[in-house]
């Protein structure tokens, strides 16, 4: 009698699903990278030391799977979370103290730290071997950004409980950008952006204005941040990390001695 | 005053208990690891004698669970050393100069510092050190912090990789002078990614959902009073992450320290594969074969990033005042603030004239001129520094690199090495001559 297990594997349904049968023998091994949609963004075969703990730290991939933790219970908290004045902090409140899962954020904020602290050692990583020289010089320039990307990330989430440590931390941050070159009202040079006696450049066009979309950290900020954290920086990451992966597949694969 | 303290004490005894029994079970496996696998059983007996000596100090710590917290101070560092780090060791100069000499001894004998016991030695003199500095009330409320705990993580997992990094191109580099392949190209067949790399991944995010699901329990995210503008807290700080650049704001103004450096770094982040020659240790660990890429890149990442978050994090409390770690974030601390700019010390230090100043009836460019008279020193340094460094660079210590890197290409990377050290030579200018200015022309927001 064939196992409940077999029957399973023989249905109609699994072999729709499935475009492979059990990983178990060599051939198999093979088909199952080429034709599994997840698994197609590996070689079918790699380098032994490519691959070893020590050489590569795995931290590249532990930064992507920290993406997808951030985006998982990023979306879950969205369904909950309101980033109005009047909401946002209570709800950020509820969330610690009365709502069920509410652990889900302290998951986003660790693991945001935690993804922070995984691009450095990413990066650390590939410059020790390195892995930026030629032929993988763009990709390179390609992971700096998406270091930046983390960042800013990171950043704009940090107002969105609009506690003290959140709107302080922002306009600290923000303040920089008001010294600017040329674009800040107290950057070296706005004073020279004047047409007909009129400055060009004041608290309410300057760069940190574009930031905040306010002369202070309000309202217009939270909205700004949060459309920024939620959705346009996510988009440009995904998009760059589909192009990182692309160019590691196609710049010779994951590195290794040449 | 004692009740503050041993308040302070048994609430913090369950945790120092737990470390130290953590501490000692750390060193247990390291035992067993070194009898069973390695056979070397002296080394075992250190191990175990390091986890007898935790396993006895983990009953001090849990000592204020049980009603006796003062028993807690025989295993912390002794007050008087607090107390010296505190008033001796508590300034940005010694702390620079420590780390910067602690780096360059760590580097230049590494073949030592590599060695895992050695590494182990170290690794358990850091803990321990953590451990017993915990019974310190400051120390304590500073280093717990919910958003600082991902930073003393962040330092243990950096030290970790650094030693494990250092640890192969120690090796790959002996490997070379006796003529063998690198560790990496030694047994380096082609295998299957299923099953290898699928499992290891797979093992990892496991691991990984573990560990963040037991941290967010363990520890909750901080959220603190309601924002509101009206209150500033003393110290504001940027997000840990921008705190070497909030300490930048020290030497350099905001449109320096915020704006153009950051910029720069990334820029030179992105310039480093355009700029590296060297076709020698790509994909796999080296020193020696590209001495000099990586101590550029050691500087830049350790010494100028990474130490001054680990100073802006811990060490830096209201005012923006250098606070020791055992020391209270007090208020009222006044640091002397006696800097001077650079043209004022020419003028009137060196020249004994009144400096000029520009009248405010004067026409725009008249004022502009004397500006620029009165900060000519600041500025004809300034040019010479950028104009002048990369030719004589070129011609004398870095003849090699001109050679092979063309025009364009050495300007770049000299101007970029040029920038990244304007933030040491500011430190040193500032506290060997208090300079505060090189070129100050605040009328136009104008300071470096």
């Amino acid at each position: 009698m064939a196992s409940l297990g077999e029957v399973i594997r023989n249905s109609q349904i699994w072999k729709s699903i499935f475009r492979h049968p059990m990983p178990v023998d060599r051939r198999n091994r093979i088909v199952v990278m080429l034709t599994n949609f997840f698994l197609h963004l590996h070689p079918v075969s790699i380098k032994k030391q490519g691959i070893a703990l020590s050489y590569t730290w795995c931290m590249g991939g532990v930064t992507f799977f920290l993406f997808l933790v951030e985006t998982v219970t990023g979306v879950l908290l969205m369904f909950y979370y309101r980033p109005t004045l009047e909401w946002a902090y209570t709800d950020i409140l509820a969330l610690r103290d009365v709502t069920s899962l509410g652990i889900l954020r302290e998951i986003h904020r660790w693991g945001a730290h935690a993804m922070v602290i995984a691009v450095w050692l990413h990066m650390y990583r590939v410059f020790l071997t390195g892995s930026y020289k030629p032929p993988r010089e763009f990709n390179w320039v390609i992971g700096v950004v998406l270091l930046l990307l983390t960042l800013l990330l990171s950043f704009t989430g940090y107002l969105l409980p609009w506690d003290q440590l959140a709107i302080w931390a922002i306009t600290v941050g923000s303040n920089m950008a008001r010294a600017t070159p040329f674009l800040g009202s107290e950057g070296p040079g706005a004073a020279l952006l004047n047409v007909g006696g009129i400055d060009m450049i004041t608290m309410g066009s300057d760069a940190r204005y574009g930031l905040l979309a306010a002369r202070f950290v309000g309202e217009e900020t939270l909205n700004r941040f949060y459309i920024l954290h939620c959705i346009a920086i996510p988009l440009v990451v995904a998009l760059l990390l589909a192009i990182h992966f692309w160019r590691v597949r196609k710049d010779g694969g994951i590195s290794g001695p040449l | 005053m004692h009740g503050n303290e041993d308040q302070f004490l048994r609430g913090i005894s369950g945790f120092l208990g737990s470390y130290f029994l953590c501490l000692a079970a750390m060193n247990a496996i390291a035992a067993f690891y070194c009898w069973k696998r390695l056979g070397k059983s002296n080394l075992s007996l250190l191990w175990l004698a390091f986890s007898g000596v935790f396993l006895i100090m983990a009953p001090f710590g849990y000592a204020g669970a049980n009603g006796t917290p003062q028993l807690m101070k025989w295993i912390g560092v002794p007050e008087t050393f607090r107390n010296f780090v505190d008033s001796q060791l508590a300034n940005a100069v010694a702390y620079t100069l420590g780390t910067t000499i602690t780096l360059i001894v760590l580097f230049v004998f590494r073949k030592f510092f590599v060695k895992p016991v050695i590494a182990w030695l170290m690794l358990n003199g850091a803990l321990a050190f953590m451990g017993m500095s915990m019974i310190d009330p400051e120390f304590a409320s500073i280093v717990g912090k919910p958003d600082n705990v991902p930073i003393v993580m962040m330092v243990f997992l950096l030290g970790f990789f650094t030693w494990l990094a250092t640890y192969r191109a120690v090796q790959n580099d002996e490997r070379k002078e006796q003529g063998l392949e690198s560790l990496e190209a030694v047994d380096n067949e082609k295998i299957l990614v299923w099953p290898d790399l699928v499992y290891t991944e797979m093992i990892c995010m496991v691991a990984l959902t573990a560990f963040l699901i037991l941290w967010a329990i363990g520890l909750q995210a901080p959220l603190e009073e309601p924002g509101s503008l009206v209150k500033t807290p003393n110290p504001s700080k940027a997000p840990w992450y921008f705190l070497g650049l909030q300490e930048m704001l020290v030497y350099f103004d905001p449109w320096m320290a915020g704006v153009v450096l950051p910029s720069l770094v990334v820029a030179g982040l992105m310039a480093i594969p355009f700029l590296d020659f060297n076709k020698a240790g790509n994909g796999y660990y080296t020193i020696n074969e590209r001495k000099f890429a990586y101590l550029i890149f050691q500087f830049g990442f350790l010494e100028l990033w990474v130490t001054l978050i680990i100073l802006g994090t811990f060490l830096r409390g209201p005012n923006w005042n250098f606070f020791g770690p055992y020391e209270i974030w007090d208020v009222h601390k006044v640091e002397a603030q006696n800097n001077v700019d650079l043209s004022r010390m020419f003028w009137e230090g060196l020249l004994q004239r009144q400096m000029p100043m520009p009248s405010t009836e004067a026409s725009t460019l008249s004022q502009l001129g004397t500006i620029l008279v009165r900060e000519s020193p600041g500025i004809l340094l300034t040019i010479a520094y950028f104009v002048l460094t990369p030719p004589l660079l070129a011609m004398t210590l870095l003849k090699r690199f001109y050679v092979r890197m063309g025009l364009i290409r050495f300007m770049v990377m000299s101007n970029l090495l040029l920038f990244m050290v304007l933030l040491p030579i500011k430190m040193v200018l500032r506290w060997t001559i208090t300079l505060k200015y090189i070129i100050s022309i605040p009328e136009y927001f104008l300071n470096l």
